[in-house]
């Protein structure tokens, strides 16, 4: 019995278009392809480890400098310009010689999003040498993978790759005679979806509870074991060795100004089609959702699609033009986030979906700042009785009166990601809520999706 | 194998009030102890070393008790209060024994919208254990909810063990999975 499987199926690499200049697979090349992550194939197969032989012939900073010409952004869910991160480390002093270390954030866990693990399944050797590059340019001694507890079966496969890019040396000691050390290293989360954020994922590391930190101090000044860090996301730094392959300046002409380059989103929910698409930024969500998805799985319309991870706050129909960007997406209020976009067909209760989130984010709450300890349990608890026939009339107002007192009164964003969803959904599908209320059922008429713990007595 | 431990996953939360349960073994094996110590060499701080030695601990207890938590924080060198915060802390430090299968079905929302209510049903049916109760009579089955698992384009997923198993469109296919188990055939995802 095969173990793992990850979608998408094969058809939608074949798909018409894609690979070609226009659409070019940088990220997910040889995705699905059982041997696509031995080194070997890596090599034959992608050009593998050019752009590391390439980078460490170049200057430290001439390597940050292609990237920022690339004007990559964070595929993590913030967006922010990675070169000018990278660009933040500080510099050795005649004082002080730092310790630098990169951290890969591996620990996808926000509803809706996928990507990652299939670099990590299928391309680590990209990561890897994106990883190599970007330790050259901020001349790191030590980068760390940090993945998330589930994916232990990842780890395995993870540890195998990093042997054999250490056995061709392109880790350990004196990386092709540069003379320059440096080796990376896996580690284990355990099950808490706050470790994404990256100061908390830093106190993993350390082996502490994966509690943010108060910021600053930045972690480019004091990260991993006090020391200068960059955290970067899986995909983030596997879109490095292409960059650096192909020049920055030839990145930016994928995707539109600003928001360069390709990304990977994942299609989940309604949608006939689902998996992972790796696309330049900017196409339309509706050409996303339809001419690659296939468009609804059941039949029945597309009432509504969090374009971003389930942080993100959800469109309507109205908005489903939307050029899937950073800077649009947030324009028309929402985020691009992770880029996992989450279906939902007219089926669909939206009192229910937005419990099933909220209650999600009640589950993580670190517990650090009352706000949003106290403020997602209660949003989970209003919409709770909303949803199983014992809301009040004034229920509606007193969950809209939370998020205005969690947003952005809070140590890390998960607060904020809370009440994305909850202002969103009642904002656009209001009637449907109110309808809740009033008749104490749904008016979407469906049998309840909610399951286990959330599902009606 | 008499007895087989229990695989290592996820965790079994504690009812208020209840107090952590001990094993008859609490002593971490030498090689345990010494694995334990070469990953914390790797690190800066040995302190690092936590959630490996926890990881460590759990697959030779099968769970982590109050006395194998002070047998980690022994081999690391660390206070017994940071570790206990730290296994607390985290879901996938079992605080108590989970069946030789723990099957944990995913029921964030693109997994709900995909049917994952009635996979979870079907799994508590068929498998007798209910989340959050510890293992079915057998032994065998735990069950439990779990957030996403990052398999949301092909839900509803459930991870056993180490794998992670999806497109659960019909009973056929549980059964199936099940059978695997009592079977045996599992070397592939890990026990
Ligand atoms: S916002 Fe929530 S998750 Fe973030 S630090 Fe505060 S309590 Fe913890
Ligand atoms: S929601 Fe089930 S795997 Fe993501």
């Amino acid at each position: 019995m095969a173990a793992i499987r990850t979608k998408p199926d094969p058809q939608i690499y074949t798909f018409e278009g894609f690979g070609s200049s226009r659409y070019p697979n940088l990220m997910l090349r040889g995705a699905g392809e059982l041997d696509n992550w031995r080194l070997q194939v890596y090599t034959r197969k992608w050009e593998g480890y050019e752009a590391c032989r390439k980078a460490l012939k170049m200057e430290p900073a001439a390597v940050t400098a292609e990237v920022k010409a690339s004007d990559l952004r964070g595929r993590g869910g913030a967006g922010f310009r990675t070169g000018m991160k990278w660009g933040f480390m500080p510099k050795d002093t005649p004082e002080r010689k730092v310790t630098r270390y990169l951290v890969c954030n591996g620990d996808e866990g926000e509803p809706g999003t996928f990507k990652d693990r299939a670099i990590l399944e299928y391309n680590p050797h990209q990561l890897i040498e994106g990883m190599i590059i970007a330790g050259w340019a901020m001349q790191c001694r030590t980068g760390f993978i940090y993945l998330r507890g589930e994916f232990s079966w990842l780890i395995d496969k993870l540890e195998a790759a990093l042997q054999e890019a250490r056995d061709a040396g392109y880790l350990g000691k004196d990386i092709l005679g540069t003379g320059w050390d440096y080796d990376i290293l896996t580690y284990r989360g355990a099950g808490a979806y706050i470790c994404g954020e990256e100061t908390a994922l830093l106190n993993s590391l350390e082996g502490r509870r994966g509690e943010p930190r108060v910021k600053p101090p930045f972690p480019a000044s004091v990260g991993a074991f006090g020391q200068p860090t960059t955290v970067n996301n899986v995909e983030t730094l596997a879109a490095v060795a292409p960059i650096l392959r192909m020049g920055g300046a030839a990145y930016a002409e994928l995707g539109t100004p600003g928001n360069t380059g390709t990304r990977i989103y994942g299609l989940s929910g309604h949608v006939k089609r689902p998996g992972l698409y790796e696309l330049p930024l900017g196409l339309p969500m509706d050409f996303i959702l339809n001419d690659l998805g296939g468009g609804s799985s059941t039949g029945r319309k597309i009432k509504a699609v969090i374009p971003g991870g389930s942080s993100a706050p959800v469109f309507d129909a109205k908005d489903f033009d939307c050029p899937m960007d950073f800077d649009t997406v947030k324009a028309r209020g929402s985020m691009a986030g992770s880029g996992g976009m989450i279906v939902m067909d007219e089926s669909t209760c939206m009192v229910q979906a937005l419990l099933r989130l909220t209650h999600f984010y009640a589950h993580e709450s670190c517990g650090q700042c009352t706000p949003c300890r106290e403020g997602c349990n209660w949003m989970e608890m209003i919409l709770h009785r909303i949803e199983h026939g014992q809301g009040r009339p004034a229920d509606l107002d007193l969950l809209a009166s939370l998020p205005p007192r969690i947003n952005m009164r809070t140590l890390c964003p998960l607060g904020d990601a809370a009440c994305g969803p909850v202002e969103s959904f009642l904002q656009k599908f209001r009637p449907e809520f109110e309808y809740h209320i009033e008749h104490k059922s749904c008016m979407a008429g469906a049998k309840s999706i909610l399951p286990g713990v959330l599902a009606p007595a | 194998m008499n007895h087989p431990l229990p695989p290592e996953t996820s965790d079994v939360p504690l009812a208020p009030g209840e107090r952590l349960p001990r094993t008859q073994r609490e002593k971490l094996s030498p090689e345990a102890i010494a694995k334990i110590q070469s990953i914390a060499a790797q690190f800066p701080d040995r302190m690092a070393g936590t959630l490996p030695a926890l990881y460590i601990a759990q697959k030779e207890f099968g769970f982590l008790s109050l006395g194998a938590m002070k047998e980690v924080a022994a081999a690391l060198g660390v206070p017994e209060g940071h570790v206990f915060g730290v296994a607390t802390f985290y879901t996938m430090f079992r605080k108590k024994p989970v069946g030789r299968y723990h099957f944990e079905v995913c029921t964030n929302l693109c997994c709900a919208l995909n049917g994952a209510a009635d996979l979870l049903a079907k799994v508590i049916e068929k498998t007798g254990a209910r989340p959050g109760e510890g293992p079915s009579p057998d032994g065998l089955w735990s069950v439990d909810e779990v957030e996403c698992l990052a398999s949301c384009g092909s839900g509803p997923c459930i991870q056993i063990n180490h794998g992670v198993f999806d497109e659960f469109v019909d009973e056929a296919k549980l059964e199936a999975l099940m059978d695997a188990c009592r079977r045996g055939e599992t070397a592939a995802w890990g026990e």
